[in-house]
């Protein structure tokens, strides 16, 4: 991405060119990355940024081809949640994210494929169909952002925005060999981000490298008075040479290295920071003992949000309306019979019994306790380590036929990703090696809330020591 | 009959006077075309977020401290979750457990004297927009612009033991809100509503019998019908034996009737949880300090010291304190000219005329204080008469001119030019020589006959206490 | 067993979706399974432990009473299924929601 920058300002490529190459790429792919491509739109965006290279302050990803997971909202152009139920809304408004990209002279390319409102790890419960996996087209990208996962797996755009409530940008991340970044929760702002669960979901960058995700990143951070949630602060830019890890203390949590975690996923992940400590970092043993509970208080508090958050999906205002309703209650039933999938069903299920009266204090109010213990793990271990790095998934990349079709083992592959939504705070996933297919492993970096410059820098460092983000499938 | 006690307790929502929507930069203006006054987030649109005015928040805190309320420190939304085409999220922004104000009073006079009436709470929430049904069209029609209005919902306690009582405390509420200027009390426009809880128990028992809840009862006048109608229902089904089933019910003014809101749906679960869109509010002494610092007087306090400082009547003082603009009116007047009876009686019986004639608030009236003590002040120096006075002050209100300017257009003013009707007198008195003589002969009460004859040949224009020292200095002299 | 079919069918009644009875029996058991996983909180002691509902603790965030102007109403009306004279339609209510 910086390099791409760097030769437009040579005038070496061109925006358009570029875009065309891109969009090229885009028509031909095997993997089913995008649910709408906007070939208009982009190289309208792409003429924009060839006068805007010619001025002073060109923005910094002037030209730079871009793509948007399918549950950001942009302005005219369709924003499906790759669900039946929104298969033709077309938002009226940009999203502050893509308002950011915009300004900032991006070429949106399209939108890009997810499970059914960002429901799943698997890109699979699409409107559009599944996504195959770039490193191995029989297997899963990970989901939920697995559109923007393979896009940028399979350089069909420079960088792409995905969504992470509880692992949508690390898991696709790691099972695609590239970089992804959940920031902080509220560093980002989530207007125009089709809610899954509020106090969970964030927007972040994915990218085949740490410097441009931290590219992306400083483009897209920032308060915004649009987002209560949105934490007004300073957002200086991220220092893109990387980081000394000389000192740094690399928090290990033994209990992300316990059952259930495949051996060569464990090894990858060992060797990666083994790398670290041979760069200056001094591991540091530490417990999150309520870390294991994650999973459990994730699927109550992320169901229960989700359960309103789609309310509004009644077939009232847009979206799907099931014809030959006798009344509006019916036409309610029918609609969302029709128009949701199974795993969006069950989740809303799940999230209204947990809301439900009788059940609220067993379930929504526990696990909102158990979730403040959760972020008194992490606080309690910041103290004792800078970082904390561990495995992001405990396997790689599934093949589609072998889908595990029990939904609990499924939630389960999200163990370690889910956390680090619970406590709000920035987590980083980068590739660490492969398994003896030649799958990749991802490696996740955590830190204290806001500091995302220490997982780029170490992210950024890191890669340049190592060469596991450059072997393409 | 058994004797029993009733027990209402009143839910009161009242939309605020604020230039936009609760969470949203939509303008709060009603009337306007449907859909025209909404943007993605009071429409519900994927995607969208609510950021809180905080104008909502002062006036919350306003009627808290008008109410005796304790104010929280902390306070936070929730979602009512439910399912009408009016209400966009699929879900009302409102606060549920930690409101903004919890443990208040309001006081009412009662024909026992005055009585505390308890608030249990004042929350914040959003309006839902309209639902518009049409029995014989197979569609329903949603507008949403009043989708996101703000509303503070007053919830008191069941201290309300008659419809009067009811209404009482209804009036008092309103007065207060439209004394703090956050709502217009206005009720057949429904930008205030009641809803009530009632129910009936044997005379002193402590156990409260199962209660039902009334709504749609838009003016003082339904809500006294259907609350004493609901009252009756009650005890005529106790008296027969029967159990009062716990239910909604909606007043049909037409009928005179209650009637059952039959929901096809099971018993509403509206699952409440906090609303993970919006950050706590926290509110310190120095936001609640700068609030009461801007509170008006109330109209309880207000009536009282009308009493004390003016000498009024307390029917006075309450009819001038009804509204803020009125007593507001008054007292400026009373500073312009210290007669504060007078003047009181002039606002109660012309102004008032007036404003029921025109239909306006005072804050309308084309007399200003400044002219209303003008007027009362040309009587007082003699020179109109008090039924002069009255038409005067009709040309007033309907021109907007000064009382002396029309005195003198139409050429009213008393003739208090005492040579003019000396010399008047003097041609009277010659003219009745007989009556003159028996006067000084000691007929005292030949005076007014005198007077009478000298108003007459001046066509009433005489000033009457002039003439009448005039004649009798003649006749004496 | 955790959930019955009545409590599966009375979940779907409060979120308005309508479940045929393969899909009830399927939800239930799915459902019970993943409810039977949560009891592992019952355990954790949360005695006098508040929930979290944020994951920052931020407060106060607020906008001024200030016009940001309304969308047209073509927007409004856009992705409608349905709408007449400026009003969104929708299937006749009966009863009240």
């Amino acid at each position: 991405m910086l390099e791409t920058a760097r030769q437009y300002r040579r005038y070496e490529k061109s925006p358009v060119e570029e875009t065309r190459a891109f969009l090229e790429k885009i028509r031909s792919d095997p993997f089913n990355a995008f649910v709408t491509i906007d070939e208009a739109g982009a190289l309208r965006d792409a003429q924009a940024a060839e006068e805007l290279l010619k001025s002073q302050e060109p923005g910094a990803l002037a030209g730079i081809p871009v793509a948007v997971k399918d549950n950001i909202c942009t302005r005219g152009l369709r924003t499906t949640c790759a669900s039946k139920i929104l298969s033709d809304f077309v938002p009226t408004f940009d999203a502050t994210v893509v308002k950011r990209l915009k300004e900032q002279g991006a070429v949106i390319l399209g939108k890009t494929n997810l499970d059914e409102f960002a429901m799943g790890s698997t890109t699979t419960s699409s409107i559009a169909g599944p996504t195959r996996n770039p490193r191995d087209p029989s297997r899963t990208p990970g989901g939920s952002s697995g559109g923007s996962g393979a896009a940028v797996a399979a350089e069909l755009c420079a960088g792409a925005l995905g969504s992470d409530t509880g692992g949508s940008i690390r898991m696709p991340a790691s099972f695609c060999g590239i970089t992804g970044l959940k920031p902080t929760y509220g560093s980002v702002s989530r207007y125009g981000l089709v809610a899954f669960a509020s106090s969970l979901d964030q927007i972040g960058p994915m990218a085949p490298t740490a410097r441009d995700a931290a590219v992306l990143f400083d483009a897209i951070k920032g308060h915004d008075p649009l987002d209560s949630t949105s934490v007004p602060r300073d957002y200086g830019p991220t220092e893109l040479d990387g980081i000394d890890l000389k000192g740094l203390r690399i928090g290990v949590p033994e209990e992300f290295f316990g059952e259930g975690l495949n051996p060569e996923v464990k090894a990858a992940v060992r060797s990666g920071i083994e790398t670290l400590e041979d760069m200056g970092g001094r591991v540091v043993q530490i417990g999150l003992p309520h870390v294991g509970y994650g999973v459990a208080v994730y699927y109550i508090v992320a169901t229960a949000e989700a359960s309103s958050n789609l309310a509004r999906y009644d077939g009232v205002r847009y979206g799907l309306r099931a014809q030959g309703a006798l009344d509006l209650g019916d036409m309610y039933a029918l609609t969302r019979a029709t128009g949701f999938g199974p795993e969006v069903k069950r989740r809303i299920m799940l999230g209204t019994y947990a809301l439900s009266a009788g059940y609220y204090d067993a379930y929504y109010r526990k696990a909102s306790q158990v979730r403040t213990l959760i972020a008194q793990d992490f606080r309690r271990a910041f103290s004792r380590c800078d970082i904390i790095v561990g495995p992001t998934t405990p396997v790689t990349a599934f093949r589609l036929d072998e889908m595990i079709d029990d939904p609990l083992s499924l939630y389960l592959l999200d163990i370690y990703t889910i956390p680090a939504n619970l406590a709000g705070l920035p987590a980083l996933s980068i590739p660490c090696g492969f398994d003896s297919l030649g799958l990749p492993v991802g490696m996740q970096l955590m830190a204290p809330h806001f500091r995302e410059d220490l997982l780029l820098g170490a992210g950024i460092s890191f890669q340049d020591r190592t060469t596991y983000h450059q072997e393409g499938p | 009959m058994k004797a029993y006690d009733t027990v209402i307790g009143l839910e009161v929502h009242a939309q605020l006077l604020t230039r936009t929507k609760i969470f949203c930069g939509c303008s709060t203006k009603a009337g306007l075309s449907p859909n025209t006054n909404t943007c993605p987030v009071c429409t519900g649109m994927p995607g969208v977020l609510p950021v809180l005015n905080r104008k909502v928040v002062d006036f919350g805190i306003m009627l808290g401290l008008a109410t005796g309320c304790r104010i929280a420190s902390r306070c936070i939304f929730a979602r009512k979750n439910y399912f009408y085409p009016d209400l966009p999220k699929g879900y009302q922004i409102t606060q549920y457990e930690h409101p903004l104000c919890e443990g208040g009073e309001i006081l009412i006079e009662t024909g026992q004297g005055i009585k505390r009436i308890g608030i249990t709470r004042i929350h914040m929430e959003e309006d839902a927009g309209k639902t518009i049904h049409d029995e014989k069209a197979p569609s329903s029609y949603v507008d949403y612009n009043r989708s996101g209005v703000p509303l503070l919902e007053i919830v008191s306690e069941p201290d309300i033991t008659s419809t009067d009582e009811a209404v009482a405390y209804l009036r008092e509420l309103r007065q207060i809100l439209m004394y703090l200027g956050v709502c217009d009390g206005n009720m057949e426009e429904g930008s205030l509503r009641c809803d009530a809880n009632v129910s009936v128990k044997p005379a002193g028992s402590s156990r409260y019998g199962t209660r039902t809840e009334l709504k749609n009862m838009n003016s003082f006048r339904n809500v006294q019908r259907a609350l004493q109608y609901e009252i009756e229902r009650h005890i005529e089904i106790r008296e027969s034996g029967g159990e009062v089933v716990q239910e909604t019910l909606l007043w049909d003014p037409s009928r005179g009737v209650t009637v059952s809101m039959r929901s096809k749906e099971e018993s509403h679960d509206y699952r409440y949880f906090p609303e993970p869109d919006l950050v706590p509010l926290e509110i310190d002494a120095a936001w609640i300090d700068g609030v009461r610092s801007g509170l008006p007087e109330l109209p309880f306090a207000r009536r009282k010291r009308f009493i004390g400082q003016y000498g009024l009547p307390a029917y006075d003082a309450g009819v001038l304190t009804q509204t803020k603009t009125v007593a507001d009116y008054y007292e400026e007047c009373v500073r312009l000219l210290d007669r504060p009876k007078e003047i009181s009686n002039w606002i109660m019986t012309e102004v008032m005329r007036v404003l029921n004639e025109q239909g306006i608030a005072i804050t309308g009236l084309n007399v200003s204080p400044e002219m209303l003590t003008g007027l009362i002040a040309l009587i007082d120096r003699g020179s109109i008469s008090g039924s002069m006075a009255k038409e005067v002050f009709a040309e007033m209100a309907a021109t907007g001119d000064s009382a002396g300017s029309i005195v003198e257009k139409r050429g009213i003013g008393q003739i208090s030019d005492e040579a003019e009707l000396r010399s008047l007198a003097r041609e009277i008195i010659d003219a009745y020589p007989d009556e003159a003589g028996r006067y000084r002969s000691g007929k005292a009460g030949l005076l007014g006959f005198f007077v009478g004859k000298l108003m007459k040949a001046t066509r009433g224009e005489a000033n009457p206490k002039l003439a009448s020292r005039i004649i009798k200095e003649l006749l004496e002299g | 067993m955790k959930i019955t079919d009545d409590e599966v069918l009375h979940v779907a009644a409060l979120a308005r979706i309508r479940l045929d009875d393969g899909e009830v029996r399927g939800l239930r058991s799915q459902l019970d399974k993943i409810l039977g996983y949560m009891d592992i909180l019952a355990a954790v002691d949360t005695a006098g432990v508040d929930p979290t509902h944020h994951p920052l603790p931020l407060v106060n965030a607020m906008r001024d009473d200030l016009e940001q102007g309304c969308q047209e109403l073509a927007d409004v009306l856009r992705n409608a299924p349905q709408h007449e004279d400026g009003y969104i339609a929708v299937p006749r209510v009966i009863g009240q929601g």
